[in-house]
Formats: C-alpha cells, structure tokens, sequence
C-alpha cells in the first residue's frame, strides 16, 4: 500500500478555494463571508482535535477510554435526533427515546460487526471501532429522527381518525397500525435509496478514502458493502425500536391516544 | 340485569371536570346541554374513557376498569361531532357491510356508496355513516356529540327514530343537543354542564 502524503503546503494552496468563495460572496453581497470564515474555522480545529484524540485513542488502545469515546458520539447524536423533532415528546423522553434506541441499536450492530466480520485484534481496537461506530451512527441517527418525526407529526395530524378506530373499540397497536407503518417506511427509505443509488451517482466516502490510501478497488469495494449492510442493520433496528417506543409513550394501557405527552409546538 | 340502573356513573372525574354521580336506565335517554366550551364532550370522553380521569363507573354492574379499555369502548360508544376516517372508502370502515347497508339505505344514502372515498362525503353523509358504524356493533350505552348538528329536518327525523330503535331494543344514550325543543323530544330531565361542573335537573 502506498498514498500521498501531504503537507501543510499543500493544505495551504487548496485553501484558495475557500478564499476564492469568499471573495466571490462580497463581490456579490452575499453576506456569507462571515459565516463562511467561522464555518472554515470551525471545521479546521474540530477537525484536528479528532485527530489528536484518535491518535491519543489509538495509541492507548484502551477499553475504557474507547468506551467513553463511543459514548460521546452517541450522546452528541442524541441531541442531534431531538434538534431535528418537530413536535418533540415532553421531558426527558424527548432526549431518551431516540438516544436510548441509538444507542442500543448502534452498539449491537457494531459489537456485531467487530466480533464477526471484521475481527481485530483485540476486539474493541479504537482504529476499528471507532470509524465504524461513527458510520453506523451517522445514519441509524438519519432513520431515527425521521422515524419520530413521522410518527408525531401523523399522529397529530390524523388524530381524528386515530380516535375513532379507538372508539369503536380497536386497541392502540391497532389504531396506531397505519402511522406505525409510515413512520417506519420514511425510516428506512434513505438507506434503501442509498443503497440503490451507490455506485451510480455517488462513490461513497469511505471507499472512496480506502482507495486513496492505497488499497485495491476491489477490496475497498467489499468494505463498502460490508457497511452498507450493517448501516441498514442499526437503522432498522433503532428505528423500529424509536417508533415502538414513541408509539407506547404517546398512548397508555388504558388504550387512550395521550398527545398531552407531547411537548407544545415550537416557535 | 336492567331496570333503573344500566349505566352507574360515581364521582367520574378528570382535570377538566367536577365530580359528577348519575344514573342511566335501559331505554333511557339523557340530553346534555350547556354553553360551548363547558365541558360536554369532555364528559362523555371520560365516560368513553379516552381522556385520562377518575372514578367508579360501571356497566350492568360490571366496572370499567375490570375490563379492557376496548371491550369498555364497544359496549359504551362514543360518537363525536366530527367523525374520523382512517381509510379510503367508505366500504373499508365497516368490518360487516352486509350487516350496515340496510341502516345506511334507511338514512338516505344508497348501498353503492359502499365504493365511493371518503372525500366525496358531505359532513351530513358523514355524520349518517359515522352513527351506522357505531350502530352495527350494537353498544349498550351511545354517546351522542351532536348527531344530528349537520342534517336537515327530514334526516334529523330518521336519525332520532332510529336511534330511539336502539333504546326501545334496551340501549341507553347520553345525547348532546343544543336544541331545547329536541331535549324535551327525547327525555324527562337532562345533565346542563357549566364550566365542567355538571347538574341535574327536570325539563
């Protein structure tokens, strides 16, 4: 295997493509200049800060330090799923449904992924893990939110008729059966859009890093699909697992649709 | 068991609701009344149990809570003012069409109507097909939220009959009107609901 190094140089001159966008920007008002230094900033230190702490992470190849990195990444993903609600569920639940089923989800199909396909040596090696995780991460985060946020927005808004299948005398499993089930189809239609589209209209990222790095396409293809089936094993999973949850908390044994569960809408 | 006491309601109460105790005879009608707002439709959700709340209620002798919210539901039924449709046809909200259509001929609408959508419904066709619908699974006590706020006379009168239909086969019915005229059609005395706290009294 043999890649390019670069160096700080080579970092600078690709810079000019940010400046460049940045003078175009005041040339045309568009007022992003601002947004746009603070953006590149941004990304330049964060960016290094996870290098210094993968490095560090590495180097320790640690259980305890890997652990509480993977939790980090799961808390942060949390936040992100309850940002992008709607109509979030009142108290805690809004965080702890969906970081709950992430983080049950995310962690079985990558302890999966580590302890069978990939096996490295010890199981739980950070340079594995860790990147793993963060994929799998990325996108059960995407079926999740999507996931609760059909749910509550169709429950609010098909209330009527939610009720009068109670009334009548259906359970809530069965009253809730039709927005169940798009809650869970607009779950999991980007990972089975994404794997339709793969290949064809983009190459994914980290076949795309595999083969810079030196490795042979054929090879980094075979980690691709590899992942692709364990991201949609951890967004099946943790979206069905999101939506159940939801659906529970947003009715009560009693069989009664409890929107009162559900915090007032924002803005 | 019938006779005076059908449906036994005790101190039912919820947040929105001031404890309220009566009693509902087989065949017996009960009109509610008061202002918008006050707290009717609330009763009769609490009564249907679809809103949290508290309380002894019991059917036959029979308590709610002994039995599943859904048995609860099919026995004691409530109809809202605005009916809900959760499929495409009208046919698909009725599990027995067979057993629907003749009431839903009787009320004006004709058995092909088992095809059309939802959409093509007026709030009157609704209103019918949402009372059919209640009726076939044959309830021992109906909640009625203004059933007849969107008919005219005629079909008014072919609801009131039909529904005194069921009183006389031993249902009973409590019956949100805002029209004294119908109240005094249909029973002795009636509950008038203000600001949650409901009371009896003579008509």
């Amino acid at each position: 295997m043999s890649y390019i190094q670069l160096e700080l140089t080579d970092l600078a001159v690709a810079a000019l493509l940010v400046l460049l966008n940045a003078g175009l920007s005041i040339a045309l008002q568009l007022k992003l200049e601002r947004q746009l230094v603070i953006a590149t900033l941004r990304m330049i230190v964060q960016l290094l800060l996870v290098g210094l702490v993968l490095t560090t992470l590495f180097a320790l190849v640690s259980p305890f330090w890997t652990g509480c990195a993977a939790l980090a990444m799961v808390l942060f993903a949390g936040r992100e799923i309850m940002a992008r609600q709607e109509r979030r569920l009142a108290g805690f639940w809004a965080y702890g449904v969906g970081t709950g089923c992430m983080l049950i989800a995310a962690s079985l199909v990558t302890i999966f992924a580590l302890t069978t396909p990939v096996q490295p040596e010890p199981w739980y090696n950070p340079r594995y893990a860790l990147p793993l995780l963060g994929m799998i991460l990325g996108n059960t985060m995407t079926g999740i939110s999507l996931g609760l946020h059909t749910l509550t927005s169709s429950l609010v808004r098909d209330r009527v008729a939610v009720e009068a299948r109670l009334t009548l005398g259906a359970t809530r499993r069965e009253a809730m059966l039709p927005v169940t089930r798009s809650a869970l189809r607009s779950a999991l239609m980007p990972i089975v859009n994404a794997m339709a589209a793969t290949g064809l209209v983009a190459l994914p990222g980290m076949m795309t890093g595999q083969i810079l790095a030196g490795v042979e396409p054929a090879e980094a293809v075979k980690y691709q699909i590899l992942i692709m089936f364990l991201i949609a094993g951890g967004t099946g999973l943790g979206a069905t697992a999101a939506v159940l949850a939801g659906g529970l908390r947003l009715s009560d044994r009693r069989h009664r649709l409890r929107l009162d569960r559900l915090a007032p809408p924002r803005g | 068991m019938s006779g005076s006491r059908m449906l036994a309601v005790e101190r039912l109460r919820s947040p929105l609701l001031e404890p309220v105790s009566f009693e509902l005879a087989a065949g017996e009608c009960l009109p509610v009344s008061g202002p918008s707002g006050s707290g009717k439709t609330m009763l009769l959700r609490a009564l249907a149990d679809l809103d949290p709340n508290r309380g002894d209620v019991r059917l036959d002798g029979q308590a709610r809570d002994a039995m599943p919210a859904p048995a609860w539901r099919r026995k004691v039924t409530y109809l809202p003012a605005e009916a809900g449709w959760w499929a495409e046809t009208v046919g698909a909200h009725f599990a027995d069409w067979p057993a629907a259509e003749p009431a839903v001929v009787a009320l004006g609408l004709p058995a092909e109507c088992r095809d059309w959508p939802i959409s093509r419904l007026s709030t009157g066709e609704r209103q019918r097909l949402a009372l059919v619908r209640a009726l076939v699974q044959k309830p021992r006590v109906l909640l009625l939220d203004e059933p007849t706020s969107g008919l005219d006379s005629a079909a008014r009168t072919v609801v009131e009959e039909m529904i005194s239909a069921c009183l006389a086969a031993g249902a009973a019915a409590l019956w949100i009107t805002h029209d004294d005229e119908q109240a005094r059609r249909l029973a002795g005395r009636r509950l008038t609901v203000e600001q949650g706290r409901v009371s009896e009294a003579p008509l």
